[in-house]
């Protein structure tokens, strides 16, 4: 098998906030990076994000990142490992800082500093009074984002692989971790070996799993399910974040920025219910929290019917038209657009929607992946790192506040592209041969080859009814088994899958067949772990252990793929420069 | 237990070159419940499960990446964000104009993003850094709005007649919004030298005003406006 | 920034100025020359020669012809640059325009101050 093959030193695979963030931070070494991405990287999902980007600058208040960190080792339900929080809040204002001189077009306070506004889950004072953390470019701040990180990467003429996409890792002859990765040229439809010293997986998230969800088409988790292939473990990947706005229908995110700005949720008495579930935050506790409210008012009956959909309602209208345009301008656009109401005049109507995947590929602070065994021992695999919503690194533990996804994004980035930009000359560019690229080539030869079978829409379809059903915000033991059940024949159906279409150029239904592998690969990995946590902690409410159990569960589950086995890994609770946050029960 | 169902009608473009000598249009028929709307793109998505040859780009479905522009009825418009029920039948879908045709609904972009990245769409300041961020009154970034918000879909620039004939010289609405864009923003201190690389009589002067930009703009946004503005600077600087 | 030998200045700004400019010259011309043809009773040969021996209408009606020249060019060059995409026939066409554009100024020019 020969196929053609480019060297570089680090391939960093996907181009949304992540990935680019690390590209400009190798992109002044000099070195060769190779910035693959499926789609043109200004189309990658960080461009939905709305609300901003959290980090401690005090522009509003008196603040200090260590409130912040309180906060997200808070909202994580204690399981986000506190060294990585505590690095995340404290470095967070400089790479603010740093996107602000890079151009991004934060909104301004009237003393010109960036614009910051309260969202869920901040406090001031290690959970005193509502902080306003969160800095914004009006409610478009992940697009403005993406653009000014691509627009440094056009600046700094990073060799950018649009519309590749990555396929599998391929291993190194001796064993010993990867030698770079298959990529298939769209376009073209033709595979090529990359090799370099280091790999950066940047591929986002996997909110497709889900019927309903705010992520994009795209979300279909290519790096878990090539993590999961390659044998790398998976940690926490039963924590998924259902985001209380989404518009119902529609499943289009609705900015937690409208609570920040003054929106509250009402249901059909118009009741601002949020008042009963959360007395002190309010509508701004955490996303967890205020989505198990909203499900708890729609199945006690509380709840708006459009059209078939059960829901509750956003209020903004009494924020005024000034502010609604000024603040929340893309908010009124999608809420028009999608939902047919204008919030200038009318509520918008929203359910709880898959929205974030909290878990991932383990890493450390600095980006690089760590395999654990079943005991839990670490080691980390040089060469190898993941950033981004891919990651789990963990600094969002069971629940992510909002806000903390932008930072992750470019405080991890950055991290792992200066980590490898030090370490280049030491890391070897590893041997590759036959063996390891027809290993890494069957799935695609089993796709390729296969003519007749049941169509990848229809296993796909299933999947995500599933997922929805047995793993929403709610769950149970029992629903779960049926679901796992359920997942289990649908991926040996998917081994007998086929498209129809196998001509080469732009073949779009053979990337979505292959696609589905690591969409099913994550449902699978996410039924498992679900199923193994025996307690409610964070996202994860299990109806049958309603109880967060700290005795048994503090802890991170890891999925290992190979043999669908579940064993536990210590969350690291010593942060470098203080004293640890202790558990305590979550009220807000 | 049988729904009112509607049948919507398609004529897509359709184009491989593997295996067409020359485009073609196909037509499909899309069975729906009759007092249901979706959005366009929904609509594809269907047809794409019934006949997976059908190719084209989508990503957020919600109006925010640009992956999905396309002739929607004669008009460039992205169908994540048009509502079927907004369009006359048979729907009419063809690959944005003016770009080569790589297969179906897809086109080469390059030329569009080559002229995206002649404007230099980046802050240059070489000014020292502040330890914090730069500041700007809300005034001064108020004069972004309407310019930052672009989402590189090329609806603009390929229904420009100016684009479709020199689309290697002329930057085009959308690259010339994002010129606009760097040129107001108080924080970039390369104006004279952006301006400068503007003055010749294809990059900017090309613009006739014909506004199809800012009628197909599924943002809103107005090309034309922006274009309008770097040539009072261009007047102003006597280049 | 696109080079371009062959427009009036090898400017965009000059070129569009040169443009609006004539063509205001231009838009005065026709007013003055329309103004006179109204307010004159009985245009014959004899008004009309008089009229044209005065120095000031054979300057005027020079930069009339000149801004002619450089309207009709601008526009010309901008038209055959859109649509004659091969150089070599476009470069033949842009020959033609400017020797035709040319004789005429010469042929305006040598009329008028033959008067």
């Amino acid at each position: 098998m020969t196929l053609a093959t480019y060297t570089f030193d680090a391939i960093i695979i996907g181009a949304g906030g992540a990935g680019m963030r690390a590209a400009l931070a190798l992109a002044e070494s000099g070195s060769q990076v190779a910035l693959v991405s499926k789609v043109f990287p200004t189309r990658s999902h960080t461009v939905s994000a709305q609300g901003g980007i959290t980090c401690a600058l005090g522009n509003v208040h008196p603040d200090d990142w260590r409130w912040h960190m309180y906060d997200t080792v808070k909202g994580s339900d204690y399981i986000g490992d506190q060294d990585c929080i505590e690095y995340m809040c404290e470095v967070g204002p400089q790479v603010v800082y740093e996107l602000e001189h890079m151009g991004l077009p934060f909104s301004r306070l009237d003393n010109g500093r960036i614009y910051q506004r309260p969202f869920g889950g901040q406090s001031k004072d290690f959970g005193g009074e509502q902080a306003a953390r969160t800095c914004a470019a009006a409610d478009r701040t992940g697009h403005a984002l993406l653009h000014t990180l691509y627009q440094r990467n056009i600046a700094e003429k990073t060799n950018v692989f649009s519309e590749w996409y990555a396929l599998d890792l391929v291993k190194a002859t001796d064993g010993q971790g990867f030698a770079g990765i298959l990529a298939i040229h769209i376009e073209t439809g033709e595979t090529v070996l990359m090799r370099a010293r280091a790999i950066i997986f940047a591929t986002g998230g996997a909110g497709r799993i889900y019927q309903s969800t705010t992520n994009a088409l795209i979300n279909t988790g290519d790096g878990i399910g090539m993590a999961i292939r390659a044998g790398l473990p998976i940690q926490d990947i039963e924590m998924w974040q259902f985001h209380p706005t989404g518009i119902a229908g529609a499943g289009v995110l609705v900015t937690e920025g409208c609570r920040g700005e003054g929106g509250y949720l009402i249901n059909k008495d118009g009741e601002r219910f949020m008042e009963r579930y959360a007395p002190h935050a309010k509508d701004l506790a955490s996303r967890d929290v205020v989505a198990r409210a909203m499900s708890l008012e729609l199945r006690a009956g509380n709840g708006y019917d459009i059209n078939g959909v059960k829901c509750v309602k956003l209020k903004l209208d009494h924020l005024g038209a000034d502010l609604i345009n000024s603040r929340l301008p893309g908010i009124r656009e999608l809420s028009i657009t999608f939902a047919g109401v204008d919030p200038i005049r009318e509520p918008i109507p929203v359910v709880p929607t898959c929205h974030y995947m909290m878990g991932g590929i383990p890493t450390n602070r600095l980006g690089q992946v760590v395999t654990v065994d079943y005991k839990g021992n670490d080691q980390v695999l040089e060469g190898l790192y993941a950033v981004g919503e891919c990651a789990c690194v963990s600094v969002h533990g069971a629940n992510r506040l909002g806000g903390n996804s932008l930072l992750d994004l470019v405080v991890f980035g950055r991290a792992a592209g200066l980590d490898v930009k030090e370490k280049l000359h030491e890391l070897p560019l590893k041997d590759v041969g036959d063996a390891e690229i027809e290993a890494a080539l069957s799935r695609l030869n089993r796709w390729d080859n296969a003519r007749e079978g049941e169509s990848v829409s229809q296993i796909r379809f299933e999947m995500q009814k599933t997922m929805q059903e047995d793993f929403g915000v709610f769950r149970t033991g029992e629903h779960m088994q049926e679901g796992l059940d359920k997942l289990l024949q649908l991926q040996q159906r998917l081994h007998h899958a086929a498209f129809q279409d196998h001509s080469r150029v732009f073949n779009t239904s053979r990337i979505e067949a292959l696609e589905l592998d690591n969409l099913m690969a994550t449902a699978l990995a996410t039924a498992h772990a679900a199923i193994y946590r025996t307690e409610s902690r964070g996202a994860h409410s299990r109806e049958d252990f309603p109880k967060r159990d700290d005795a048994n569960w503090l802890t991170h589950t890891v999925y290992h793929g190979e043999s669908h086995r579940m064993s536990k890994r210590a969350v690291n609770m010593k942060p470098l420069h203080m004293k640890p946050f202790e558990p305590k029960e979550r009220v807000y | 237990m049988s729904e009112a169902m509607q049948s919507v009608k398609f004529k897509i473009y359709r184009f491989n070159p593997e295996v067409d000598a020359k485009p073609y249009m196909q037509e499909y028929e899309l069975n729906i419940p009759a007092n249901q709307d979706m959005m366009l793109l929904e609509a594809i998505l269907r047809i794409k499960a019934m006949d997976d040859s059908l190719a084209f780009r989508r990503s957020c479905r919600e109006g925010v990446c640009g992956s999905d522009g396309m002739n929607i009825n004669g008009r460039n418009g992205l169908a994540c964000v048009t509502l079927l029920s907004s369009l006359k039948q048979p729907i009419e879908l063809r690959p944005l104009p003016g770009l080569p045709v790589i297969r179906d609904l897809i086109v080469d972009m390059t030329a569009f993003f080559k002229q995206y990245e002649k404007i230099k769409p980046y802050l240059i300041n070489n000014e020292p850094l502040p330890t914090k961020e730069r500041l700007q009154s809300p005034a001064e970034r108020k004069k972004l709005d309407g310019l930052y918000e672009c989402i590189l879909c090329a609806c603009c620039s390929t229904s420009c007649p100016s684009f479709w004939w020199n689309p290697d010289k002329f930057v085009g609405p959308a690259g010339l919004l994002q010129a606009y864009r760097f040129i107001a923003d108080s924080r970039d201190t390369a104006t004279a030298e952006r301006l400068e690389a503007l003055t010749d009589p294809f990059s900017v002067f090309r613009c006739r005003g014909v506004m199809n930009c800012v009628e197909v703009c599924p943002k809103g946004l107005n090309p034309t406006r922006a274009i309008g503005h770097i040539r009072s600077e261009l007047l102003a600087e006597g280049n | 920034m696109v080079r371009s030998a062959t427009s009036l200045t090898g400017n965009g700004v000059r070129d569009w100025l040169w443009q609006r400019v004539s063509a205001v010259i231009l838009a005065l011309y026709t007013v003055f020359i329309l103004g006179f043809i109204w307010s004159t009773p009985q245009l014959d040969y004899v008004v009309w020669f008089q009229f044209f021996h005065h120095i000031g209408v054979k300057l005027f009606s020079i930069l009339a012809a000149f801004s002619l020249l450089v309207h009709a060019w601008v526009g010309m060059w901008t038209i055959l640059t859109d649509y004659v995409k091969p150089a070599c026939v476009r470069l033949t066409l842009e020959m033609l325009v400017m020797i035709a554009l040319f004789v005429y100024f010469v042929a305006a020019i040598v009329i008028v101050w033959s008067v």
